[in-house]
Formats: structure tokens, sequence, C-alpha cells
């Protein structure tokens, strides 16, 4: 018989029992569903990581005050970076093409009619370079207004809608623990991060002003440095550490008092912990396929059971056991692979409608397609051959006599 | 052997033929238990092309056993079994499956049709396992469905049948491939006595076109409608001989149509 002939045959016998199939190709119907969606949302957010490095900030690199420890414990951050170490870096490192210390805080930001909760960064001119920002509306605060510590500031996208709708605010006041700010221009929109938290949900002020209006000392939190180009980040990391040791007149036994970060290192941790998520869930959706195959075995041994007589009378007018054993196992695979391709669309509709129902981006690639047929299909095999295997071993005779 | 052949001119032309079915000494026994059935105890029968021959036995005779081995169905425990001069008493199962398919065509008791497949897709089932094109199947099929003269019926599933039309439909089925012989297993067990007529027709008909028709039954009047009788009793053959008047089913048919008016009036 050849192979044409046994789909037809296979296709006509699930066909006779339409509910039964379509009930027995549901476990691998979700289990490759879920599978394609899974591995889609988890590609989609390792690409989405990999965009927000590059939209963060080009070549960045972020410098926090570190912490002193005891025996292997950080006991308290003692030491504490300071404005003059991010001009040093620039001075005295010729990889580093700008720079700017941020200090930070949550607040709230009114104007006459409306109030908002937001974070204030206190920021120097380089700030749009450094994370590669753009303006909307106005413009940046001036190299004047930080050095004079004026009351001037430049809102975030989301903030500026919050406050003042669609509408530009350029020039107006709002107030930051009731100073009053100058509107000097609002920052394009770069959306969310991974984290989930909106970067434009944020106001910069020049730091000097954050120093002296708003904290009262000369702390500043963090500094963001932009290295010329991707190959020179490993030899300026370095650079900017011994300028730093240098600053802070740590001795060579001495620990550093501060850590250096690239945007790279924040997003492979970032894309380790989606890797694993999306793993397990994976991992979650493969058991629900071969549950699938389980529940093809059991419908396929019923079947079995049920065309004992048709079985019998096959194999009198002349189907060898080959014959049956391939009949029954396509029944099988071609059960698998039906449940894979409608599973395949449901898990394409639901990553599309994951991504426009949810700020997620999803990516399903060729190769997740073809790894979930393939393990659909080898399931038909598994889980068939048994059953098969049973109905070709069949004695014809008894096989004939059983009602 | 085809249905071209030339052989229903009578018995003696018949026995110049060669020998299609030639089983030695066959024995059987099965074990059930502790117990030894012994199926068969020796059973030795030399089968004809041409011939029509009517098993009979009680149950439990070995008739069946008898022919399940004829059919390649079943091995017998000792003994041989040359079925057109090839020896199949011991052939592995694939070799078997290939000889029922070329060889032998079975028509059972209970029609064994596949139900929810029309009656030319059953006809056309063993030549599928032969592996042929499907023109070519349908054109046989239709022509075994004409034999029988279910031609006009060809589209309709067994449910849609009378039992008498199933049961040529199995009749077609068995035919389609030109097989040597054609095994019947109380082919009008499930009839009634003026459908049996016709059936046993069908069977006249295409022996007289030359086809071998081996028919087990436990119906004595069935069995004259063949040419010879071959009786079993406890595992053995007692009887063997060729019918003397053998039974013509126009008449016979008269007969059941006017017991039934008479017993209408």
């Amino acid at each position: 018989m050849n192979y044409m002939n046994i789909l037809k045959v296979a296709y006509n016998a699930l066909k006779r029992n339409k509910m039964r199939s379509a009930l027995t190709m549901l476990g691998i119907v979700i289990g490759v569903g879920s599978i394609i969606a899974m591995t889609g949302v988890g590609a989609g957010a390792q690409q989405e990581i990999d965009n927000q490095t590059a939209a963060f900030g080009t070549n960045m690199i972020t410098i926090r005050p570190g912490g002193v420890t005891a025996g292997g414990i950080r006991i308290r951050s003692l030491t504490e970076l300071s404005a003059s170490d991010g001009d040093a870096i620039l001075r005295d490192c010729d990889l580093v093409t700008a720079q700017t210390p941020v200090i930070r805080v949550v607040t709230s930001v009114t104007t006459s009619e409306r109030n908002w909760g937001s974070q204030i960064y206190g920021v120097n001119t380089s700030f749009t370079t450094v994370r590669n920002w753009g303006l909307k509306y106005g413009s940046m605060f001036t190299d004047q207004d930080y050095r004079s510590g004026n009351k001037m500031c430049v809102l975030g996208s989301t903030v500026a809608s919050n406050l003042f709708g669609p509408y530009d605010p350029t020039g107006e006041i709002v107030r930051i623990q009731n100073i009053p700010f100058r509107i000097a221009g609002v920052l394009e929109s770069k959306g969310q991060l991974a984290s989930g938290q909106d970067q434009d949900d944020m106001i910069i002020i020049p730091y000097t002003t954050f120093q002296k209006r708003i904290i009262g000392n000369q702390d500043i939190d963090y500094i963001y440095v932009s290295v010329r180009t991707s190959q020179d980040m490993a030899a300026a990391i370095q650079e900017i550490r011994q300028i730093i040791r240098t600053a802070h007149r740590i001795p060579d036994y001495g620990d550093d008092d501060f850590q250096i970060k690239t945007q790279d290192q924040v997003n492979e941790i970032a894309k380790s912990i989606s890797k694993t998520v999306s793993l397990l869930m994976i991992i979650v959706a493969s058991i629900s396929l071969v549950v699938g195959g389980i529940g093809i075995m059991n419908i396929m041994l019923v079947s079995v059971t049920e065309r004992t007589r048709e079985i019998g009378i096959r194999m009198a007018i002349g189907a060898t056991e080959q014959d049956i054993l391939l009949q029954f196992l396509v029944e099988a695979i071609v059960l698998s692979l039906m449940g894979g391709l409608i599973g395949l669309t449901l898990g394409i509709i639901t990553g599309q409608m994951v991504e426009t129902f949810t700020s997620w981006s999803v990516s399903i690639s060729a190769s997740s397609i073809f790894i979930s047929m393939g393990f659909a299909a080898a399931i038909g095999i598994f889980f068939g051959f048994y059953p098969a295997r049973k109905a070709a071993s069949l004695n014809p005779i008894e096989a004939l006599r059983y009602e | 052997m085809s249905m071209q052949t030339e052989l229903h001119t009578g018995i003696e032309t018949r026995l110049d033929g060669s020998a299609l079915i030639s089983a030695k000494n066959l024995k059987k026994t099965y074990r059930m238990g502790d117990v030894d059935v012994h199926a068969l105890r020796g059973v030795s029968l030399d089968i004809r092309s041409g011939e029509f021959v009517a098993i009979m036995g009680a149950s439990g005779s070995g008739k069946s056993t008898f022919m399940n081995i004829l059919g390649c169905l079943d091995a017998p425990s000792s003994g041989e079994y040359f079925l057109d001069g090839i020896s199949v008493a011991h052939m592995t199962k694939k070799e078997q499956a290939r000889i029922r398919s070329r060889k032998i065509g079975f028509v059972f008791q209970g029609f064994n049709l596949l139900s929810r497949t029309s009656a030319l897709e059953n006809v056309e089932l063993p030549l599928l396992y032969q592996g042929l094109a499907s023109n070519r199947r349908r054109e046989l099929a239709l022509e075994a469905l004409h034999a029988v003269g279910l031609d006009k019926r060809f589209d309709h599933k067994p449910n849609e049948l009378s039992g008498g039309q199933q049961q040529r439909v199995a009749i077609a089925r068995a035919l389609a491939t030109h097989p040597s012989m054609i095994l019947a297993d109380e082919p009008t067990g499930n009839l009634d006595s003026k459908t049996s007529i016709e059936i046993m027709a069908i069977f006249q008909k295409l022996n007289s076109k030359g086809i071998t028709i081996i028919l087990v039954t436990h119906e004595n009047d069935i069995a004259q409608y063949g040419l010879r009788n071959v009786v079993f009793r406890d595992g053995r053959i007692i009887k063997d001989f060729m019918v003397e008047t053998r039974l013509n089913p126009e008449e016979e048919m008269k007969r059941v149509l006017a017991t039934s008016i008479v017993d209408n009036a």
C-alpha cells in the first residue's frame, strides 16, 4: 500500500470520530500552542532588552558608590561619589566623551491645577548626550543654568502629558517641593524598561540646583559616563577605576569603594532572568505536550480494541502486519501533527494578541516552529507505536471472531 | 487461476485439472490450560482447480480449523499443505499475508464489510493491499460488483444494503483480486432461505465460469448446491463424495415461493 493511501485511510478513520479526534488533539494543540507563544514572548523579551541597551545610552558606563565590606558582608556605604569624580574622569580619560552626575529623589510635582508624583533627577547638560535622548519641545537647560544653580527643569514626556496634556509647556512653571521651576523643554518619549519602569516618568534639573535646593549637601547618587566606541569599553573601565581610586586616595591594597557597571552587564542579568522564566514556561508547556501524547496513546488503544474486527478483515484480505502497523502509526502521527498545526496557529494568534494588548513584544522564530512541529511528530510516533504494534500483532482468526 | 478458464463441463474434466489444494496429514493441536485439544487428527485432501466443494460437519468437528489453515490464517501443528504447488503450511506471517492477498478470497458468515465505507471501497480494499493504482482498482472492483449483479449500488454503504446485498458485496470483494479460490465460511448462515438461494445461485454461476469454491456449512441442503461434499467429524474426514442430485437454484426458488404462498393462504 502506498503512502498516499495510508494517509487517506488514516484521515478517513479520524474523520469518522470527529469529536473524539478533536479532543485527543487538544493536548497537543495546547502543548504546541503554549510552546510557540512562550518562546515567542521569551525571544521578544530578549530582543526588547537588546533594543533598550541601545536606547538607554550608547556605550554607557554607570559608576555607583560601593559599600565597605567587612568579612565579606557589606556593612554600609561610607564614601560617596562627588561631581568632581566625574569631572576628573572626563579630564583624564581620553576614551570618555561625556559624563553626568545623577542625583535622584522621588517627590511630587505640582502646577496650579494638577499634581503628579515623579522622580527628579539632578544632572548636567551632558545628560541628553550620555543617555542618547532628544528633545520634543524647547531645549535642554544651559551650562549657565547649572553653574548658577538656576531653577530650570526639563520634563519627561509622561510628566508633561500628565500635568499639561498634549500642549507644549515650555516656559510654564512647575513646583517641585514647593520650589518653582521654569520648564526649559520636554524630552522625547523612550517608553518602558523591561522591568516595566516608565523611563519618561521623570524630571531633570541641574544637579547643582538639586544639591542646593532639595537635598542640601554635595552628594551624588551615581555617574553616567559615555565611552567613545564599544571596543573601548574594557580599557575605559580600567582607566576610570584608576582615576577614581586616585581621587579617593585608596591605597594599593584597598578595595574599591565604588562599582563600575556597563549597561550590558545590567542587561545580561535581565536577560538571564527572562531566559529562566521562559525556560520554566516552556518546560510546563512540554509537560502538557507529553500528557497530550499519553492521551493519543490512550485513544489509539481504545480505537485498536474497537476496530479489532476491522483489523481481522483487513488481515484476511491481504494486509500484512506492516500495513496494519503503519495504518495505526500514521493515524497517531496525523492526529499529533494536525494538533500541532492547530496549536501553531493558535500560538501565533496568542502571540499577536499578547503583542496587541500588552506592552510586551513577541517574536516567533522559524526554528521554534520547526522544533515544536518536530516534537509533535515525535510524540505521535512515540506514543502511537505501542497501540500500532498491538494492532499489528493481533491474530486474524481471533480478531475476526471479536464481537 | 483466472475466471476465463474453461472448466465448467463436468466432473471428469475437473478431475483432469491440476491439484489446487493438496493437504497431507494435517494435524492441529491447541493447548487449553492443561488439556491438549486435537482439532485436526490427520486430514488429507486434494481439491482440483474448478471444483465446488462443501465442507460439512457439526461444530467442533474441525471444519473451521481446516478452513483457517486452507485460508492461510492459521498454521497446522504438523503435516503439509500445498496451494498451487507452493508449500504454505509453515510460511512466515508476511508470506501468508501475501498468499491471502493473491490467491484467496474470503466470504464470511457475518459479511465482515467495513461499515461507513461504500460498497465500491469495500471491494477495492484487497486491491489496495496489492498496491494497485486507483483507476485499476476501480476498474477491477466495478467488474467484480457487476459479476454479482450489484454494479448499480456501488456507492451504497453496508447499512443501506440488505443482508443478501451485503453478502454479494463480500463475494465481489473476494472476487476482485481474481484469486485461485474463494473460501466461504457459512456464507448463508445469517440469511433467510430465499436470499440463501440467491447467494448459492451466484456461487454456482461463478463456479461455472471456472472459479474454485470451497464452502463451509452445516446445512445439508446448502451443501447440495456444490459438486462435492466432504464431511468432518472429530478432526477427521469421515465422508468424501460427489453430489448426485445437485440443487438447482431456480427450482428451489419456485418451491420456496410456492411454500410461502401456501403459508400465507
